[in-house]
């Protein structure tokens, strides 16, 4: 587990248009795998209240910590409630957070990655110094940090784990960039009078695209296991409300009596992680032709 | 080669200052009155005047962070709002422990990310290659603290065979150390070990595809001395880049799994610390993690110019 980063070659090969990349797309089964993984729980965590067998808050003091069995497919907790329809919510908050952290670290960083690339000089120097700085600090250690300044919240735990990712994304954007500034369709588009904003936006975004997605879907992955982790250490969505990291959290306190409290959510999120990693290196074999992984 | 040396260290100090005024921005961003966050459970204002006096809270901004970094600069990271011990001195208790986790971490990593990166670049297009990297992306995606809880209820519990937690230093009874150890030190080697498979393979199979292994296959070398001597030599020059950007990974690998292991170190510190809303210790080591980090970055670009010697001479 890890801040993966995607290693593409910084000079821009042409994009790969839309059809090619999703042919070769559609040979890779592991992607085809990875892509029906993340579409699995996509589906759970939006159809949750349809799906759900119990009301996930509900406690039953008659139903402590029961074994998987027909009337509780994956058990119960220490309080009662239904591990399964707790799983189906839970998705919903780390889907969530994947989602969201990885658009605000894309929001924070890609702007300012596009500028230190396009403008160079004293812009770069500022912009990537403060990346280095930023990127000196594990990204889990900066997230925990910055989540427990702000406030145990699922919000305050995105907007941690969005500005630890951030900097790969100023990263890559910036190397993107520096590939494409001397190209000659950007070269030829000042030489026609294009403003800044206008070849920045027109020229240069679209042939960063490629590359982006393929970062933001790691990143998804990366942020899902970030989460999970606070909210593991009870700096993300709070009790009662379900999370996979903070029911992991409680299990481990009944690791021998309710061993399937620990199993199920470790499952899921391993699952959900492992979806998303698998659709990143699939895209990126999709999309970049050159990257060999 | 001096010169460059200390180019490469005079080039960490801005990155260096940087860090140190995120760090300190970090006690910014906290909502509400920072006096009353440090004071914890105190409520007399003749405290928290005194708090704010020697938080000099009152000074604009630029002010502040100039005593907070005269401090640090002369060692002082403050104090444990709840110990009272100097933040200085925990980190220092703390680190053997989050080192000798680090440590075996690397090498577990190292003996099963390497050898199987290698098989699955030889042996491409078969089943081993595909198990290699089903493996290298499982490890990338199992969260670290339950794999260790699993291990726990296995190992622990189930077989009895290794203790589930507590810490005893190497030079007290090396053998119980070491077995304390194993399955933390496994545990937070999974996602390395990934890494280093990855890199491994398309790092031999990269050099597989050069000429200067075609020309050792050409004059009759045997298969295996020229995956282990030539591809495989080329194919390891980063890696000592890469061991230490993985330490960063590493360090924050270790927050979860000291946590789930009960193991005295680095990670239990700062959660603990947040736990406590002990923010002097929270900040004090964050700032040393990455102060740790900048400092082992520029060893390793020493490292590469002593090892290196086409660098020597730019």
């Amino acid at each position: 587990m890890s801040a993966n980063t995607v290693s593409m070659a910084s000079v821009p090969t042409p994009p790969a248009s839309g059809s090619r990349a999703w042919k070769k797309f559609k040979r890779n089964r592991m992607a085809l795998l990875g892509g029906g993984i993340v579409l699995f729980f996509v589906i759970a965590a939006l159809l949750a209240p349809w799906l759900a067998t119990h009301d996930p808050l509900k406690t039953s003091f008659m139903a402590i910590r029961k074994a998987p069995s027909a009337a509780w497919w994956l058990g119960s907790d220490e309080l009662g409630r239904d591990i399964f329809s707790r799983l189906l919510f839970g998705a919903r908050a780390s889907l969530m957070a994947g989602l969201v952290s990885v658009l605000i670290a894309m929001v924070v960083g890609v702007p300012f990655g596009l500028l230190a690339g396009y403008f160079g000089g004293w812009i770069d120097s500022i912009i990537s110094r403060f990346t280095e700085a930023l990127l000196a600090i594990p990204f889990l250690i900066l997230a925990i940090a910055l989540a427990a300044f702000l406030g145990p919240s699922l919000s305050n735990a995105m907007l941690a784990i969005g500005i630890s990712a951030a900097p790969l994304f100023i990263r890559l954007a910036r190397g993107q960039v520096l590939g494409i500034r001397k190209e000659d369709f950007v070269t030829s588009a000042k030489a026609l009078g294009a403003s800044h904003t206008r070849i920045i936006l027109s020229h240069i975004v679209p042939n960063v695209i490629p590359p982006l997605i393929v970062q933001a879907t790691i990143t998804i992955a990366t942020a899902i296991i970030a989460e999970a982790s606070l909210s593991f250490l009870g700096l993300g969505l709070q009790p009662p409300n379900p999370s996979w990291g903070s029911m992991l959290s409680t299990a481990k306190n009944f690791m021998i009596q309710a061993p399937w409290m620990s199993l199920f959510p470790g499952i899921a999120i391993f699952l959900a992680v492992f979806g998303f990693n698998l659709l990143g290196d699939g895209l990126r074999d999709a999309l970049d032709p050159r990257q060999e992984r | 080669m001096l010169a460059l040396l200390l180019r490469r260290m005079l080039v960490a100090i801005p990155t260096l200052i940087l860090v140190s005024m995120i760090v300190f921005m970090l006690q910014k961003i906290m909502p509400g009155d920072p006096v009353l966050a440090l004071a914890g459970e105190e409520r007399d204002p003749v405290v928290l005047a005194a708090l704010r006096e020697t938080y000099r809270l009152d000074d604009p901004l630029p002010m502040q962070y100039a005593a907070w970094l005269g401090q640090v600069l002369q060692g002082d990271l403050g104090k444990s709002l709840r110990t009272d011990v100097p933040v200085l001195e925990l980190v220092g208790q703390k680190l053997p422990v989050t080192l000798q986790l680090a440590v075996m971490s690397i090498l577990f990593a190292v003996v099963i990310g390497i050898p199987a990166g290698i098989l699955a670049a030889v042996r491409k297009g078969t089943a081993v290659e595909w198990g290699a990297n089903i493996a290298a992306l499982s490890g990338m995606s199992i969260p670290n603290f339950w794999l260790g809880i699993v291990m726990i209820m296995l190992v622990s519990v189930q077989w009895k065979l290794l203790p589930a937690s507590g810490y005893v230093p190497p030079t007290e009874d090396f053998w119980l150390s070491m077995k304390t150890m194993v399955m933390p030190a496994f545990v937070l080697s999974t996602g390395i070990a990934a890494y280093l498979m990855r890199h491994t393979r398309s790092a031999v199979l990269e050099a597989l595809n050069a000429d200067y292994v075609r020309t050792a296959r050409a004059k009759g070398v045997p298969g295996r001395r020229v995956v282990l001597h030539h591809a495989l030599r080329n194919a390891l020059m980063p890696i000592i880049t890469l061991v230490t950007l993985l330490f960063g990974e590493l360090l924050a690998g270790a927050v979860l799994t000291e946590q789930i292991f009960t193991l005295p170190g680095f990670g239990k510190l700062i959660v603990d610390a947040v736990f406590n809303r002990d923010y002097a210790v929270v900040q004090g080591v964050v700032l040393c993690v990455a102060v740790g980090f900048i400092l082992m970055n520029v060893l390793a670009d020493i490292l590469y110019i002593v090892v290196n010697p086409r660098l020597r001479h730019p």
